[in-house]
């Protein structure tokens, strides 16, 4: 479930509102110096696979369950600004056509759910990859860990609205640990299904994983062969 | 493997989960509902506007059958979403080119 109506008031509900709508402009922006017609498709079918992988809860707890967000995972395989299009459009689809999260909600969810778990998942993912050395494990290992801490902090950014303009009167501190306590098992559901996908397309074409391909070790220049007899 | 056999892979396998993997996910509240029910945050929650769509819920109105009725809302939505965001990335891709210096 995404946050439905009523749980954030219609101030803070505007104004993340507001947060998403430039943070989508932005990503329309940036997402043209990651998108080519050859590209395009593949930003298709991730939105799609973390439509699909979102209905798939899985049980973290006693009479708890989880699903994808899918934020690191987009921003990995297609870039930062396309991944946050990816997701936002996921959420926006499942809120008009699924009544999954609040049409008042939009805002909060896209802000929480596309644009915090891909700033987060891409920043710790490329950090990780500067101080590693290339392997296609060390990318696979990075998607994991950038796919599970995306998820508390997200949990966190919910939290967050919840005090600017939450709806109930409840204890914060409860709400912040018992929120990220659980989003971090959801985590590494996350994490697990994030280094799966990527690892599923290093091993096939590791060239479109967008978030390592300048990290890959490219076409090496060799001197051509000379004629018999040459060094 | 060619970018379009990859796409091709990676939709059916969306399409197979989606459409009849996810009738056997967990159907027990996720974090957030968990939460929002043992902490009191969902006092002011209010009714989606739009819970009588053909799809809400993930469930097609008129399917009687539970496995039919939420793998056809998941067909629907990986078709939905692959053609917003292929078309949206396809438009952006165009606009590049024709803002680019030839």
């Amino acid at each position: 479930v995404h946050v439905p109506d009523g749980f954030i008031d219609v101030p803070v509900s505007v104004g993340a509102g507001v947060v998403a709508a430039t943070g989508i402009a932005v990503c329309l922006r940036g997402a043209g110096r990651e998108l080519d017609d050859r590209v395009a498709p593949m930003a298709g079918l991730v939105a799609a696979f973390v439509f699909a992988v979102q209905m798939l809860n899985f049980p973290v707890a006693a009479g708890t369950s989880g699903h994808l967000l899918g934020g690191a995972l987009a921003a990995i395989l297609v870039g930062p600004y396309t991944g946050a299009l990816c997701v936002a459009v996921v959420l926006i689809v499942q809120a008009v056509l699924f009544a999954d999260g609040g049409l008042t909600a939009v805002g909060v969810n896209v802000t929480d759910m596309a644009l915090i778990t891909v700033v987060v998942g891409y920043l710790v993912f490329r950090g990780l990859l500067r101080v590693l050395p290339y392997s296609p494990a060390a990318v696979v290992g990075s998607s994991f860990v950038a796919a599970l801490v995306s998820v508390p902090v997200s949990a966190l950014g919910f939290v967050g609205f919840f005090a600017l303009g939450g709806t109930a009167d409840v204890s914060l501190a409860a709400v912040t640990s018992a929120m990220v306590g659980v989003h971090v098992l959801i985590g590494i559901g996350e994490a697990v299904i994030t280094a799966l996908t990527v690892g599923s397309i290093m091993a096939v074409r590791p060239d479109l994983v967008h978030g390592a391909r300048d990290r890959a070790p490219g076409l090496v220049l060799r001197p051509a062969p000379g004629p018999a007899g040459a060094s | 493997m060619s970018r379009r056999t990859l796409v091709l892979l990676g939709l059916l396998l969306a399409l197979v989960l989606a459409g009849g993997v996810s009738y056997y996910a967990s159907g027990d509240p996720d974090g957030l509902a968990k939460v929002a029910a043992e902490q009191g945050l969902d006092k002011g929650e209010k009714a989606h506007d739009l819970e009588e769509g053909p799809f809400a819920g993930y469930e097609t109105a008129g399917v009687g059958d539970g496995r039919l009725s939420v793998g056809v809302a998941g067909v629907v939505g990986v078709i939905v979403t692959f053609v917003l965001v292929g078309g949206l990335a396809m438009a952006v891709a165009r606009r590049r080119r024709e803002r680019a210096p030839q």
